[in-house]
């Protein structure tokens, strides 16, 4: 079953006008690898020139804080859904 | 015979915590660009203010004005869209002069934002995460929409109050700590208001003065305070044209540049201000490498210790 990757609304531009997205990958990491995958200006985004998440971008499998479980090696469920929230508040 | 005052030892009593706002000192940074001749480079310590922030200055003006020409009062209570030291500065405020405070901020503001917010008695409106500091922006504009009368809405992107206070304060305060001898000022924009009035005002009291924004150079940033203008809505108060320049700074560079003056300089402030400071440094090098002498300034908007610490609690989202 596949999972869905939540972008926010700033990134929908890199992600073809899209936030939603239906992705496969047994780790977080490759979830985010298929969704980069197939949008080469959204991987950057989200990581960093060693493929590891950048610490203003929060990466939540339901509702999970990746960072609290494996990073990007945490086991994906099937069905999840993984949320990217910016770490910062703004203004 | 006149009867003898007391010799004052320090500063006389103030009315209300809300006149101890701004008058920030200038601090001239030693190590970092101090390879450059004939190039100073001074830093507006805006962490300072009660509220800790930049934010204090504009949030107390937007207040004040709309007291004193009544589209305040009683019957009103303060709403704006605000996650972060604007959403401090006005609860603050708000909590000082008596006035009722509601601030609508994306939900996944770390629970210590919220408990500040809340400390000083603001309601607190939460709206959708994903949508970021933009969809704050949308919901408070329905808020108001639907319940004109309720509300005061001061809209920090489009009122001309908060570059106001940038005006007649921070750039009154620069010029005179230089006595008008200030080559380069640098900002970062978030609302746009410190950058856009401070170089309004500094024009007039340091002529020949050139003004640049620091702009992160992503849409999705960790430069916190800081907007990406092609991918946010574009503040009405932010008018480009006025500008000498503009500098796009990536993440690393700012936070890079956070850590060096807390290392060099015992200034532990936000990335917003690391930011400022590497936007600074460019001008300062240009100007030295042209053959140019003269003051730099720029501003530290916070101190570092609003950032990562608190969020790293939140293990679970609390949507
Ligand atoms: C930490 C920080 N830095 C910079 C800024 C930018 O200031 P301005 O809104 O005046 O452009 C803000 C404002 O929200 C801020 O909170």
């Amino acid at each position: 079953m596949p999972v869905t990757l939540r972008l926010p609304a700033v990134l929908a531009k890199a992600a073809g006008g899209k936030t939603v997205h239906e992705a496969r990958g047994a780790t977080v990491g490759e979830v985010v690898g298929d969704v980069a995958g197939r949008f080469p200006e959204l991987g950057p985004r989200l990581r960093d020139a060693k493929g590891e998440p950048y610490p203003y971008v929060i990466f939540y499998l339901d509702d999970e804080d990746i960072r609290f479980q494996q990073g990007f090696a945490t086991p994906v469920p099937d069905g999840a859904e993984i949320v990217v929230v910016p770490a910062i508040a703004g203004g | 015979m006149t009867a003898l005052r007391p010799l004052r030892h320090g500063a006389a009593p103030v009315e209300t915590v809300a006149r101890l706002v701004g008058s920030t000192p200038l601090v001239r940074l030693r190590r970092i660009g101090a390879e450059l001749p004939g190039v100073r480079l001074y830093v507006k310590c805006e962490f300072m203010n009660p509220g800790g922030s930049v934010k204090d200055r504009p949030a107390l003006r937007m207040i004040e004005t709309a007291l004193r020409d009544g589209r305040l009062g009683p019957g009103r209570t303060l709403v704006d869209s605000t996650s972060g030291n604007t959403g401090v500065a006005y609860a603050w405020i708000c909590a000082a002069l008596g006035v009722r405070c509601a601030l609508v901020m994306p939900r996944n503001v770390s629970a210590a934002r919220k408990r500040i917010a809340q400390a000083f008695g603001a309601e607190l409106v939460f709206s959708d995460p994903l949508e970021g500091s933009d969809g704050a922006i949308r919901q408070v504009r329905e808020l108001v929409a639907q319940e004109p009368d309720r509300w005061f809405y001061p809209d920090q992107y489009g009122n001309p109050e908060n570059p106001r206070a940038h005006e007649l304060g921070t750039a009154v305060e620069i010029a005179e700590a230089l006595d008008g001898q200030v080559a380069a000022f640098v900002a970062g924009i978030g609302t746009s208001g410190t950058v856009m009035g401070t170089s309004r005002g500094l024009r007039a009291l340091a002529p020949g003065v050139r003004c640049h924004a620091v702009e992160p150079a992503e849409p999705l940033h960790g430069l916190e305070g800081l907007k990406h203008m092609e991918s946010s809505i574009v503040p009405a108060i932010y008018d480009e044209a006025e500008l000498d320049g503009k500098i796009s700074m990536p993440t690393a560079e700012g936070w890079a540049m956070a850590e060096r003056l807390g290392r060099e300089e015992g200034l532990r402030v936000g990335h917003s201000s690391g930011a400022a400071v590497a936007g600074a440094l460019q001008v300062a090098e240009r100007m030295a490498a042209a053959g140019e002498r003269g003051n730099v300034v720029t501003v530290l908007p916070d101190r570092a210790d609003r950032y990562f610490e608190p969020r790293r609690w939140d293990r679970r989202i609390t949507w």
